[in-house]
């Protein structure tokens, strides 16, 4: 039972992890009042990048090509909606279907039409000293692959960045009231772009993570709607830094849910378990949604 | 705004460079990628319009869901709801037309408008879970809609290898529906089905409906302004809103059934390539007009049956319409100021 508990918790924080990254960055990109519907693309073509940095330079190689990929996608979304002034919501979802459309054409171009198993070494697990030896969610939490450490360390990160310095209040600022930031002399478009950017970096982050530190290969499509529910975890978090990461992590430990009940001896379809997430992201959603507030300016485009 | 830009943009020409930008930047990337251009051109040409049988069993077959989901999210985008989630609503239209038709066994004048009211009522109700989040409990439907499709994969993939699975247990589908439930099609060498016109009837009829009608009136005015609706028109904006989603959805659904009774004879995981998610393409590219969307969903019929010829004749993969497909969008999105966000989902 207790190998069964760690096996949870381990599969919680792995489940966790690429979301919490994209979600971070999603929080920033939402605090500056853009909703990027964008980012199940740009955690995509960070997965493709990924894949093609690694087989050419190796792991770091891997990462590097990730985020950058993750940020040339997500500064395209701010080239129309920051400067163009389009519609947020549309634009994100062209960004998603050109992003599946690029990562699966040069996908079969470059690794041929089946997809032959296509395997690249991935980042091994470091245990933290001490951490690690924490009963029960020490291996799950301390004993995993280092992004897992970096998304841990954003989240304060954030937090501070967010709620203690200059340009985090202009970021709020920009995103409650774009008019009264312009007037203050902020320069909107310019946080926005940069907001976005840094979205887009997590982003590629996340999908990176995915090929380099998870799957070790790259399918089509294998964000699967992360990008998705990771939108739906910042706001589940409310905006917050530390409820995102809650949230993520309710979402994690929904999905290794499995993994307990099948100790257990439960046999449920397997359908249920892979839906049970999306389910209480939903119900979670209809408990929080009511009693929060967006940023005020979250999604508007013609103000300013 | 400079001049420049405003004159392109009150007029077409931007539209047209834009798409010859990215028709070049698709071919270049499909060239660079090493693809034979020519061969792909060839086939995705007579795989479209090469022939009267690509016309109507390859274009105008995979027109009609793009048609009828198209519709569905032109009526909620223009009544300010975003149902992003006409993917989900297409499949539980299908599951719930084809377990219809299996069970009904019945002559065809019972057996195929059970089974797509069916399939309409199961898209409606799959719609009215997001309408109820976002009355209720203000959950964007952005957000609910999406989530909502990934339920609906995994319940139609639950479905096809638990409940409904054909009775030999091999193959994750269900049985093949009645001949009885089969849409009848128009003539014996070619696969058009009745399908097609009952989606551009639904098309001419919601365009009516839309112009000249209160209720289409109401539809209008909420998407264009719900305070504005509420508090000078005195119009019931929940209760418009509601109605938009119920119908969205029921198109969807229908689409869903119409495939099943049209085209597959069966429900199956990748029923849908993504017709939800086209359709969105779809709807924008009609502006949102209801009878234009007609003429677009044939647009990218053609594309999506091209597409597919493209994969077989030239080895270029079908994904590649989705990049042609994206910078459609991109260029709407610039040129004519489609918007939808400010619309009617604030709260």
């Amino acid at each position: 039972m207790s190998s069964a508990a760690t096996a949870f918790v381990d599969a919680t924080v792995r489940t966790a992890t690429p979301l919490v990254l994209a979600a971070m960055g999603e929080t920033v990109v939402e605090r500056a009042g853009v909703i990027n519907i964008g980012l199940e693309g740009v955690i995509l073509s960070g997965a493709f990048g990924a894949l093609v940095g690694a087989t050419h330079w190796g792991l770091l190689g891997g990462f590097a090509a990730g985020i950058l990929s993750g940020v040339v996608v997500s500064l395209l979304f701010a080239v129309f909606v920051v400067q163009l002034r389009c519609d947020q919501i549309i634009t994100g979802t062209a960004i998603t279907l050109l992003a599946v459309g690029l990562t699966g054409t040069l996908y079969r171009s470059l690794y041929g039409a089946s997809g032959a198993a296509l395997s690249i070494a991935t980042l091994a697990p470091n245990a933290l000293p001490l951490f690690s030896k924490i009963p029960v969610v020490g291996t799950g939490f301390f004993e995993q692959p280092l992004v897992a450490y970096v998304a841990y360390a954003l989240i304060p990160a954030i937090w501070w960045w967010t709620y203690r310095t200059h340009a985090g209040l202009a970021l709020r600022a920009v995103g409650e009231s774009p008019i009264a930031a312009e007037a203050a002399g902020v320069q909107v478009g310019r946080v926005r772009t940069g907001a976005i950017a840094f979205g887009g970096a997590l982003g590629g982050f996340s999908g990176a993570t995915l090929v380099l530190a998870q799957a070790g290969t790259f399918a089509e499509n294998m964000s699967a709607g992360r990008g998705f529910v990771a939108i739906a975890i910042v706001v589940l978090g409310r905006w917050h830094p530390l409820g995102v990461a809650l949230a993520a992590l309710l979402f994690g430990a929904s999905s290794a849910l499995q993994f307990l009940l099948q100790a257990i001896g439960l046999a449920l379809p397997y359908q249920l378990f892979l839906a049970l997430p999306y389910a209480l992201t939903l119900l979670a959603l209809a408990g929080v949604a009511g009693r929060v507030r967006a940023p005020a300016g979250l999604a508007r485009v013609d103000d300013v | 705004m400079n001049v420049r830009r405003g004159v392109l943009r009150s007029s077409n020409v931007g539209v047209v460079l834009l798409l010859a930008a990215i028709v070049a930047g698709t071919g270049g990337v499909l060239i660079a990628a090493g693809f034979d251009l020519r061969r792909a051109v060839e086939a995705l040409i007579s795989g479209s319009l090469g022939s009267w049988y690509a016309i109507g069993s390859g274009t105008l077959v995979r027109a009609t869901p793009l048609i009828l989901t198209g519709l569905a999210v032109a009526v909620a985008f223009r009544a300010g709801v975003l149902n992003i989630g006409a993917e989900g609503q297409f499949v539980m239209g299908a599951a719930a037309g084809t377990a219809v038709a299996l069970s009904l066994h019945a002559p065809a004048v019972i057996s195929i408008p059970g089974a797509l009211l069916a399939g309409a009522f199961a898209g409606s109700a799959w719609a009215w879970i997001a309408a109820i989040l976002r009355s209720r409990f203000h959950v964007l439907e952005v957000i609910s809609t999406i989530l909502l499709n990934f339920l609906a994969l995994n319940l139609l993939s639950y479905l096809v290898r638990g409940p409904m699975q054909e009775p030999t247990h091999v193959y994750p589908q269900t049985l093949t529906i009645p001949i009885a439930a089969q849409l009848p099609r128009f003539g014996p060498m070619t696969r058009l089905h009745l399908g097609f016109a009952i989606a551009v009837v639904a098309c001419v009829a919601a365009w009516w409906a839309i112009r000249f009608t209160a209720g289409g009136f109401r539809l209008r005015a909420v998407g264009a302004n719900p305070f504005a609706a509420r508090s000078a028109g005195l119009i019931d904006v929940e209760r418009v809103t509601m109605g938009a989603f119920l119908a969205s959805g029921a198109l969807a659904g229908l689409a869903g059934a119409i495939e099943v009774c049209g085209v597959t004879y069966a429900v199956y995981e990748n029923i849908s390539p993504g017709y939800g998610y086209t359709a969105i393409a779809v709807a924008l590219l009609a502006r949102l007009n209801a009878a234009a969307v007609i003429a677009t969903g044939i647009v990218f019929g053609a594309l999506e049956a091209g597409g597919a010829a493209m994969q077989r004749d030239a080895g270029v993969p079908s994904v590649v319409v989705s990049v042609v497909e994206a910078g459609i969008i991109l260029a709407l999105v610039v040129f004519q100021r489609v918007r939808v966000t400010n619309a009617g989902s604030s709260q």
